[in-house]
């Protein structure tokens, strides 16, 4: 199957790939997997006192499209609210990535795993779920 | 030998349905509705009767192909209950069972660069099957005990660990090659 462009350039030149201070209580960290393809992903996100991402970092074992969702991701996210951030849906990341349709999934494990990491930060901060 | 495309696979070769299956007797059953279904005993058939032949034929590949995969067999029952895997919807998996993913992915990334690939190839394969039977063993106790949301947690995991399995192998073919 071809790769777009995005997904290419993501996936050759992924962004942010590393791993943050998982006990930090400013660090939230997202695992999830798709057993379709068994792809395992790990998303953490580092917020500053203000409540906004100053930094994201990835680690993903998968396809090129699910390398460049995450990376995509990791990128989408920096600057923004936990708010803002979970108003990002996998077709955003489909659409901007031009990722066809058997590769939707993998845009899917990107969202989940964005919103596992909110969820972790929040949890963390005593705040319910949004 | 009837051939009743209505019945599930298990009916359709005469086993109980279950996940212990007995692989000869599927065989045989096997070869004994391939021959039944072959196309000489059609020649002369009708039109609707020989599409319905083919369509057996398909039906009874499918069927053994699935039965004969503990895998497969395990997906195929989950689905008799209808239950099924959501492999592409649904992403979350117990944190602990991810982190082992992650550490075997990590471990199957450095392979090629160890003094020694084939033992570490063996070594991570080892591991695998291992776990791949700890978990077959989990999916059949719980689904014979109708637990069927547990049996398809371990079926979930399954189809991670069969993936890496063929993952392993593809990196010994690679190691090889090189």
């Amino acid at each position: 199957m071809a790769y777009s462009d995005k997904v290419l350039d993501h996936y050759e030149n992924p962004r942010n790939v590393g791993t943050l201070d998982k006990d930090d209580p400013n660090v939230g960290t997202g695992m999830v997997g798709a057993p379709a393809c068994g792809d395992v992903m790990r998303l953490q996100i580092q917020i500053d006192d203000d409540g906004v991402i100053k930094d994201a970092k990835f680690k993903t074992y998968g396809c090129g499209s699910a390398i460049a969702s995450s990376s995509l991701v990791t990128e989408m996210v920096k600057g923004k609210t936990l708010d803002e951030v979970e108003q990002i849906k996998n077709k955003d990341i489909a659409d901007e990535l031009a990722l066809p349709p058997v590769k939707i999934h993998c845009s899917v494990l990107a969202e989940d795993a964005i919103a596992a990491a909110i969820a972790d930060i929040r949890a963390k901060r005593g705040e319910n779920a949004a | 030998m009837q051939v009743d495309l209505t019945s599930n696979y298990f009916e359709l070769f005469g086993l109980p349905v279950g996940f212990d299956v007995d692989l000869q007797r599927l065989q045989s059953r096997y070869q004994e509705l391939q021959k039944v279904l072959h196309p000489d005993n059609f020649a002369a058939a009708s039109d609707a009767e020989k599409r319905w032949s083919m369509q057996a034929a398909a039906t009874l590949n499918d069927a053994q192909a699935t039965l004969k995969k503990p895998l497969a067999r395990a997906t195929y029952l989950l689905r008799m209950n209808d239950v099924d895997l959501d492999t592409e919807t649904d992403t979350q998996m117990s944190p602990q069972f991810l982190m082992c993913q992650m550490e075997l992915r990590e471990r199957m990334e450095d392979i090629s660069s160890k003094a020694d690939p084939y033992s570490e190839v063996e070594s991570v394969r080892a591991e695998i099957s291992e776990l791949t039977s700890e978990t077959s063993a989990q999916f059949a106790g719980s689904f014979s005990s109708n637990d069927f949301a547990v049996a398809r947690d371990f079926a979930r995991q399954w189809q991670f660990l069969d993936k890496l399995a063929r993952e392993t192998d593809d990196i010994e073919a690679a190691l090889d090659e090189a």
